[in-house]
């Protein structure tokens, strides 16, 4: 295998907007923490939701602050701080069995919330905006009696077939209606029906945008990342939704993406494999696994773990005209939401539309959600439509199970046999 | 005993394999813990209660599709489908109580689907709620018609009405069989408690409560002298199953466990299923919403799972609590803490023992079990 350069070499003059996206985001995530840093100072209610199904757009119209406990575990496993945290929570009795993010956060309110991001304040609401994962439930049943505060449950069904039954939304509809009751109840204000539909349409604009930028992977060879970038790309739409300042974060990276297709680069210095990626990353050893891709000049063309906040890509919009309905519309269609056959049918779209050579399955034990079916997904591609596919394992959380040269193994010995594949087959082992 | 362990077991499914041949009717599987027996009743079927591969089932295939960081219970089960040994069933329901269930019941559409009815229930996580009863309603509406296809009978509401009357009768005799249990502990093992509830799987209700009569009868007449034994709430079993062995070898070791979740399926509720009402399946669903026995997959609102877990040991006269949950049964696994937070709280002794379906030592949970009766008995 070939070594791979640096992205650009010295001779060519900077990128106007190199890393403009991630700078932004950066940027934004600071602001928003220390936001929440001073909220109390500041008097601004705070509620806790999950990212999936998110209704953030419901409390930004009610002024709150938003802590969503998954980001700070992320965080803090990115800033290689989330191995002392779970062991707190085992030694609190958590078993080493469950997830990773829930007992990093519970390490978070065993030392008082003070995270290597800021201090985070308490909540005064939770809400479990249950959406693909029972965990969820049991995360923030578990901050009910920490921080002794009320939880509001918001029951959303699973899609369970293709359709979406009436019911479903009328049931999350009436729901909604409760959690709007219980906004004015915590911060004294009635609900301003125009105000959501204002944040709504700011929502729908942003998510325009970011299918853009999900669509331009399309493009041979691709100019970004869909999955080792969109990770970081996928924070505007996850936690800024219904902002200018998310819709102008779009706008740079678009910009940024445009003038990377004018230059002729992207994410690897050749693009030799392109692939659909299933699964979260390893966020404690993120840069690693993706070193063990880059080598072989992999890129990842479209991949799931972006779609947990909301399957844009697939047409899903929100919609100001029907604020409640779409809040719940939206709530439905978020990726571990999805049955599996649904997900299989998204990813087999994936590989045709983003011309990927291979499916690649991350399967992750702390997110049984996101995990359980995914040696089902390999039979399926590999015996049903002659996709080559890779499976490995570690965890989205704790760095414990990240065993590099275990994997280097694995992916090592799949592109080497994909090469093969290509060299020996008349069409070039092209799909 | 052994007869009874061993049909209420097996997982071969001797007793409903001959149901069907001396009926000629069809069965429908459900997954724990909630099953939808009324339902699959009243539609003329045999409701069969798959409740893994316990301790005689080896993983083979099922390796490959399931993880090795998931429950027994569902490797078990696929394991089961995937060596063809269910495939007397015409249908499988599962329901949404965790993200590994709810995640199996899609891989058993694409590999049993076409052959076998497959049928996800989501059961709503609100309590209390007038919108959770009619939604469960709709949703029973839209297994009920599956079921009509399958079988060819409707289900009219005085089907269902006669169904839940049944299904009621059998929730009652149990209820009188933990009753009677605990009064006197010492009549009836934990072990033979078990077998006679875990028979509402694989029987047709009617011969279960005939058993369930008998059993009450013999129960009267027994007359055993009591042990030295401490009375005993055991949680955390609502789901997979533990080993017969390790049943046996906690009442040895020293406890009298007077009330548990094992097979909570067949205690669904805390009482009666209103069977007078105009309207069965909303009653049904008004049931689950408002008046299930709670469990680490159920969110109970304003009231928290510990609480309830200290409530059921005041109930039953308890003087301690054995967490017995399988491995890797994140549920189970998340209450646990909060649960003994709070019973250390109030300063009740407990112990957590993890459990397999094919755990091959026992030794080492005697020990711990001895340990823990001890340590009541004498402080």
């Amino acid at each position: 295998m070939e070594a791979q350069t640096p992205m650009q070499s010295a001779a060519t003059p900077p990128m106007k907007s190199q890393d403009a996206g991630k700078n932004m985001q950066r940027q934004m995530m600071a602001q928003e923490y220390d936001a929440l840093a001073r909220a109390k100072q500041t008097k601004t209610p705070v509620a806790y939701l999950f990212i999936s199904g998110n209704i953030q757009e419901l409390f930004r119209s009610f002024g709150f602050l938003v802590v969503y406990p998954e980001i700070n575990a992320l965080q803090c496993g990115i800033k290689k701080a989330a191995g002392p945290l779970i062991l707190k929570a085992e030694d609190k009795g958590y078993s080493s069995d469950v997830c990773g993010y829930v007992k990093n956060d519970i390490g978070l309110v065993m030392q008082n919330n003070k995270s290597p991001m800021g201090d985070l304040p308490r909540p005064d609401l939770l809400v479990c905006n249950f959406s693909g994962c029972n965990t969820y439930i049991k995360w923030f049943e578990a901050l009910a009696e920490l921080y002794d505060v009320p939880l509001v449950m918001l029951d959303v069904p699973y899609v369970r077939d293709g359709v979406i039954p009436k019911q479903d939304i009328a049931y999350i509809v009436s729901q909604l209606h409760d959690v709007i009751a219980t906004c004015e109840k915590v911060t004294g204000r009635s609900f301003d029906k125009a105000e959501l539909s204002r944040v709504l349409a700011l929502s729908a604009k942003a998510e325009d945008k970011w299918c853009q930028v999900l669509e331009t992977a399309t493009r041979v060879p691709s100019p970004i990342d869909s999955f080792f970038e969109a990770v970081f790309f996928m924070a505007g739409i996850n936690i800024f939704r219904g902002t200018q300042a998310c819709v102008d974060y779009y706008d740079a990276v678009l910009a940024e993406i445009a003038e990377r297709v004018e230059r002729g680069v992207g994410p690897v210095e050749r693009e030799r494999f392109r692939v659909v990626m299933e699964g979260p990353p390893p966020w404690p050893h993120f840069r690693a696994f993706w070193e063990l891709f880059k080598r072989w000049g992999v890129v990842c063309t479209a991949a799931t773990y972006p779609k947990v906040g909301g399957l844009f890509d697939t047409g899903l919009r929100h919609d100001p005209s029907a604020p409640i309905e779409s809040l719940a519309n939206y709530a439905m269609n978020c990726y571990t939401n999805w049955s599996l056959d649904k997900r299989a049918e998204l990813m087999e779209g994936y590989l045709k539309h983003f011309k990927a050579d291979a499916l690649v399955i991350h399967s992750v034990k702390s997110c049984r959600s996101f995990s359980v079916g995914q040696g089902d997904f390999r039979d399926a591609f590999v015996r049903g439509k002659n996709i080559p596919t890779l499976l490995v394992e570690s965890d989205l959380a704790d760095p414990r199970y990240f065993q590099e040269a275990q994997l280097r193994n694995r992916i090592d010995a799949f592109f080497e046999a994909l090469e093969h594949r290509r060299l020996t087959t008349p069409a070039g082992g092209a799909l | 005993m052994e007869r009874y362990a061993d049909l209420a077991t097996d997982p071969t499914f001797p007793s409903v394999r001959a149901w069907k041949q001396r009926t000629g009717g069809k069965a429908v599987g459900y997954f724990p813990v909630h099953p939808p027996a009324e339902l699959i009743h009243a539609a003329g079927l045999l409701p069969v209660g798959v409740m893994g591969g316990g301790t005689r089932v080896e993983i083979d295939h099922a390796d490959s599709r399931m993880q090795s960081f998931v429950c027994s219970i569902s490797r078990s089960t696929l394991e089961l489908g995937l060596t063809n040994r269910l495939d007397f069933l015409d249908g499988m329901v599962f329901t949404t109580i965790c993200d590994v269930a709810r995640n199996l019941s899609g891989v058993w559409k694409r590999n049993f689907g076409g052959a076998m009815m497959t049928e996800l229930l989501h059961m709503p996580q609100q309590s209390n709620h007038k919108a959770a009863v009619e939604y469960l309603r709709a949703e029973y509406g839209r297994l009920v018609a599956r079921l009509e296809a399958l079988s060819g009978q409707a289900v009219t509401p005085q089907r269902l009405a006669d169904s839940i009357a049944l299904h009621n009768l059998g929730r009652k005799r149990l209820r009188e069989v933990y009753a009677a249990r605990a009064e006197h502990p010492e009549r009836m093992s934990l072990a033979e408690a078990y077998v006679l509830a875990r028979l509402g799987c694989v029987l047709p209700k009617e011969e279960h409560i005939a058993l369930l009569d008998e059993a009450l009868a013999d129960i009267g007449a027994r007359r055993a002298k009591p042990r030295d034994a401490v009375r005993v709430v055991l949680e955390g079993s609502f789901c997979e199953q533990p080993p017969l062995e390790l049943l046996e070898i906690i009442e040895e070791a020293g406890c009298y466990i007077v009330d548990d979740d094992l097979v909570v399926g067949q205690r669904w509720f805390t009482g009666d299923v209103a069977q007078d009402g105009a309207d069965p399946l909303g009653s049904l669903a008004e049931a689950y919403v408002n008046h299930s026995r709670m469990t680490s997959v159920r969110h109970q609102g304003d009231k928290r799972r510990s609480e309830t877990m200290v409530g059921r040991m005041h109930d039953a006269r308890a003087e301690g609590v054995l967490f017995v949950s399988a491995k890797f049964c994140e549920p189970a696994l998340y209450d646990f803490v909060l649960t003994k937070d709070a019973l250390e709280r109030g300063k009740v002794p407990y112990l957590s023992l993890e459990f397999e379906e094919k755990m091959g030592a026992f030794e080492s949970a005697r020990t711990q079990v001895e340990t823990f009766v001890e340590s009541v008995l004498f402080t």
